[in-house]
């Protein structure tokens, strides 16, 4: 599907075809679908626990579209549902993850959101923050060790998770060994209640790659074309040898942390609407459509499509068993285990 | 030494600091160094069964020294400061005393040497776990700041091997966040251990980081006391004022091994240790006071004597001091007697 | 001593070195990190001229930072490689704890055995070194509460060997712990070649009667030490060296508490809430009705660490003597 073409002219795309353009939008709306499924799910009362990413779908839909499948390796944080669409789990498995079935590849066993797939490329990782981080300079470093050129790892966070030992740690021994990794911030102002200010005193985290001797960019991450060319030239930098990237994208968190938060006790409905008004969800929609990439019909029929999908993968979901009570016992060990022998 | 700000030699930088404050500094710096190489040859008599030394370092902690105000500041240091803790005020004493482990000493001999701790001083209580203290610095700042003690301030310090570790990372980010009166200031001796910088970061110039904090950075010849002080100083003032906190970096050289369980001849070449003790700060700053006419050579005699004399009075009543008590592996555990089973 | 053949007599730090090197050159997906590892060869020279004959690329000289030691060990052990970490000092491993508690252990858990952790932590601990307070902890309690770790100390050169190897072939987490007073102190026959002895297998070191002795580590020295001055007065106990202590050897404790009817465990570790609380509870559900008598505990005091001065470093530690007399009260009661 590469006719780079149509009345599009004022776009600038990044070599990015139409198909890959709508490709990023679907992902866009697909996210915020989901991630209102499980807030609605959770008010409900059928799901304990959601989390949202509103807010980050420009920026997750456009670095996503970076990730070489069956190649990379994305090591995510726990809003990152965009992204893990992005490099191909389905929504089946996020609601098998939601809903905590037998099926999901945890077995149910995390919380919702925590996705792995070690077909996809998508590591395991916990709810403490930075802790991925050195697990993906580790396996950045396995990259490097076995001469697998054209390779490289994607590592995500949030911007209070910049603060973390960990995270300082990850970036120097990635920097001293100039290993394939790019570190995407992705800075929604938020740390649950605590606002960036509190969180840094400087608060353009990329600045921070000069002093690790390792380049840093920052980008608009409510343009999923400008994360896609920005995340796109620091992992081909990664693939080809020529070392780790912190890139920072700017959004915005919209919704609470989750579903067990208030917002409203932290911050004012002004302050959020404000920031609504560039979610990068109708602003993208508008200016696919401006630049002819995709009509208004084809925009209510990839809406229409998208609910169905996310109701086919809800109701497949749901009818899913959970896990048994003795699948808590299993891998803990390979094998059998008993702490007495 | 009088107090005469300026003899007509002395045509240089002195950044205010008066001919006594310059002998003083010299006289840290060789007392620094007797000290410890006291420590080396008592443990070679096979008196003590471990030391350290910061040679190399005289020179960045005279001068950080000399800007520490005494009885207002609180220093964290780290374990190569004898220099930095000597400058405080820090008694000879003390230190052999840390070096034998003897009952008298701050920890009560429960401390490795050189991890000194004087409430009295403001000087903090370490252990031997790199950036560590960092954490405890911040929190000392935060409690200055808290109860609005303007003119004071936290000076602590590391070598650059405590910079990649996360506490590090997370102590600056805090201390900027909130403008805390703390001054870091990193000895960059090149060596950790055995890690050499270039595998320990990838940008050697650890100042590089402070504009990714938001405070303000700067780099000083460590070999340098007078440059040293001014560095510390500026910052010092600036945290007592209100201005918060800065990150200063010293370059200097370990010239000695770690420790003396440490063979540093497995790592590097005894070539490239000499070529850099051409710059050895010692006899440099003895030649600069002398040349300056801050000092006379005899001055020079006189003070090498009297440190040599200080710090063999004080070897001698270390040593004839007793060691704790086994019974004191017990007290101070909790505040009371304690036992885990009530 | 008489070298059997197809031995050769090594001490636990020669032995940690060999198994190590036969690693390196047998799998190049193993990769040894940690501090000073590379052209210093570890701080007691276990590592020494592996950066060069195995490149700084297998031999990796880290920054100071030990959580990222752990992290980037587990991150490269989901990746396909075997990496070998190592804590310089047991003491410094307290920044890695999350990495090793809360990630390493939880790997294959959480993902439901899609992702797994084959990483080996090594680590020196132990005391009588005159390493004061950060030179010379024991850690084993503080992690042996956690599954999915494993927990290894051995005591001489051939399990040493062979529950390294045992180690490093692990699909899981292990922590082995290598007390640095027996690194040059003890040594003893090895097998040459590669072989592995199987974690929580605990081994009898002496048989006896009249008291069951369980221990590990250094102590165990000491305790052979003792039973065998008990002989000599006409006492008959019974050694146990654990070897393994996460997963634990019940059936050698509870065989031998059967036949002697009374249990002293001694190690270096303080008492409260440590390994011996966890052998004890075992013995009184399992074979309270077998015993004798009470069982005993001799374990360091309830005190952060030992101190630098000598007299307190020797009030900490246990001693053959002290270890004797326990032994005595409890084979007269």
């Amino acid at each position: 599907m590469a006719k780079t073409d149509t009345k599009a002219k004022s776009l600038d795309r990044h070599g990015l075809t139409d198909e890959q353009l709508r490709q990023i939008f679907r992902n866009m709306l697909l996210q915020r679908q989901l991630d209102n499924r499980g807030f609605q799910l959770n008010r409900q009362g059928k799901v304990p626990f959601a989390l949202g990413s509103e807010g980050h779908e420009a920026l997750q839909a456009g670095a996503a579209m970076a990730f070489n499948r069956g190649k990379d390796i994305l090591a995510p944080y726990y809003r990152d549902l965009g992204l893990a669409l992005g490099i191909g789990l389905t929504p089946y498995e996020i609601m098998l993850s939601i809903f905590a079935r037998a099926d999901d590849h945890n077995g149910g066993r995390q919380f919702p959101n925590h996705y792995s797939s070690k077909a996809a490329g998508l590591m395991s990782f916990s709810s403490i923050l930075a802790a991925h981080i050195p697990h993906a300079v580790g396996a950045a470093y396995a990259m490097k060790y076995r001469g697998e050129s054209g390779r490289a790892v994607l590592v995500t966070c949030g911007d209070g998770t910049t603060s973390e030992g960990e995270w300082h740690e990850s970036m120097n021994f990635a920097a001293v060994h100039k290993l394939p990794l790019v570190m995407l911030v992705e800075n929604n102002e938020w740390a649950i209640s605590t606002p960036l200010e509190k969180q840094m005193a400087q608060p353009e985290i990329w600045k921070r790659a000069a002093g690790y001797g390792m380049p840093g960019k920052r980008f608009n991450g409510f343009d999923p074309i400008e994360t896609y060319a920005t995340v796109k030239e620091a992992m081909d930098r990664a693939r080809s040898g020529g070392g780790p990237t912190i890139v920072e994208g700017t959004c915005y968190r919209f919704l609470a942390h989750s579903t067990d938060d208030n917002d409203m006790t932290y911050r004012t409905k002004e302050v959020v609407a404000e920031a609504r008004k560039h979610d990068p969800v109708p602003a993208f929609e508008h200016l696919l459509i401006e630049s002819g990439v995709i009509s208004e019909a084809d925009v209510a029929a990839m809406k229409k499509d998208v609910l169905r999908e996310t109701n086919d993968a809800t109701d497949k979901a749901e009818a899913v068993p959970y896990p048994k009570p003795s699948d808590l016992y299993t891998h803990l060990y390979e094998g059998a285990w008993q702490p007495w022998q | 030494m009088a107090s005469k700000s300026g003899t007509a030699k002395a045509s240089f930088e002195r950044h205010g600091l008066t001919d006594e404050q310059l002998v003083q500094m010299l006289r840290t710096m060789l007392m620094h160094r007797r000290l410890e190489g006291r420590g080396f040859e008592l443990n070679r008599q096979g008196k003590i069964p471990f030391a350290s030394a910061g040679e190399g370092h005289e020179a960045v902690q005279a001068g950080a020294a000399m800007a520490f105000v005494r009885g207002k500041d609180i220093l964290v240091p780290y374990y190569r400061d004898l220099g930095l803790d000597v400058g405080i005020g820090l008694s000879p004493l003390e230190v052999l005393l840390s070096l034998f482990a003897r009952a008298a000493d701050h920890s009560g001999g429960r401390q490795f040497p050189h991890h000194y701790a004087s409430r009295k001083l403001g000087l903090y209580s370490i252990s031997s776990v790199l950036a560590a203290q960092l954490p405890h610095a911040v929190g000392a700042a935060y409690a200055i700041k808290y109860r609005k003690e303007a003119g004071r301030a936290v000076l602590t310090t590391t070598g650059d091997g405590a910079t990649s570790e996360g506490e590090f990372h997370e102590s600056m980010n805090f201390a900027a966040v909130h403008k805390l009166p703390i001054v870091f200031l990193c000895e960059n001796n090149e060596w950790a251990i055995s890690t050499p910088l270039a595998k320990q970061m990838a940008n050697p110039n650890i100042v590089d980081r402070a504009a990714g904090y938001g405070m303000p950075g700067k780099q000083v010849n460590g070999f340098d006391p007078i440059a040293c002080y001014a560095a510390v100083k500026e910052a010092m003032d600036r945290a007592r004022s209100g201005g918060g906190p800065t990150l200063i970096e010293a370059k200097c050289y370990r010239f000695l091994a770690h420790t003396t369980d440490d063979d540093d001849r497995t790592y590097r070449s005894r070539e490239e240790v000499a070529e850099r003790r051409k710059d050895d700060p010692v006899p440099n700053f003895e030649r600069f006071l002398v040349e300056r006419g801050v000092l006379t050579a005899e001055g020079l005699e006189d003070l090498k004597r009297s440190v040599l004399a200080e710090a063999n009075e004080a070897t001698d009543r270390a040593e004839a001091m007793p060691y704790p008590a086994p019974s004191d592996l017990y007290t101070n555990v909790y505040a009371d007697t304690h036992q885990p089973w009530r | 001593m008489a070298v059997t053949a197809g031995s050769k007599v090594l001490n636990n730090v020669e032995a940690v070195r060999e198994t190590l090197y036969e690693a390196m050159k047998n799998d190049d997906r193993t990769v040894i990190l940690g501090e000073d590892v590379g052209a210093r060869g570890n701080v007691f020279l276990i590592t020494k001229d592996f950066i060069n004959e195995f490149g700084p690329e297998r031999v990796i000289d880290t920054p100071i930072a030990e959580a990222s030691i752990v992290g980037i060990a587990i991150g490269m052990a989901m990746e396909g490689l075997r990496p070998i970490a190592e804590i310089q000092f047991a003491d410094f491993i307290y920044p890695a704890f999350n990495q090793i508690v809360g990630e390493a252990a939880k790997t294959r858990y959480r993902s439901n055995g899609e992702y797994t952790c084959p990483l080996v932590i090594r680590t020196p601990y132990g005391g009588g070194v005159r390493g004061a307070l950060s030179h010379s902890v024991s850690i084993e309690a503080l992690f042996y509460h956690v599954p999915g770790l494993k927990i290894v100390a051995p005591a001489f050169p051939a399990d040493v060997k062979g529950l390294l190897n045992a180690a490093i072939d692990d699909p899981d987490p292990v922590l082995f712990l290598e007390h640095k007073k027996t690194y040059r102190l003890i040594k003893g026959e090895v097998p040459e070649g590669h072989y592995t002895i199987p974690l929580g297998k605990a081994n009898v070191l002496k048989e006896g009667k009249q008291l069951t002795v369980v221990s590990y580590g250094l102590y165990v020295h000491w305790a052979l030490e003792a039973a065998k001055k008990l002989e000599d007065e006409g006492m008959s106990v019974e050694v146990i060296d654990l070897r393994s202590i996460r997963p634990m050897d019940k059936t050698a404790i509870l065989n031998s508490v059967e036949k002697t009817r009374k249990l002293l465990i001694i190690h270096e570790d303080n008492k409260f809430g440590g390994i011996g609380a966890e052998i004890s509870a075992m013995v009184a559900e399992e074979a309270l009705f077998s015993l004798d008598g009470p069982i005993r505990r001799l374990c360091a005091p309830d005190v952060p660490a030992m101190g630098y001065a000598e007299p307190l470093e020797h009030e900490y530690m246990s001693s053959p003597e002290k270890m004797a007399d326990a032994m005595r009260e409890l084979v007269r009661f």
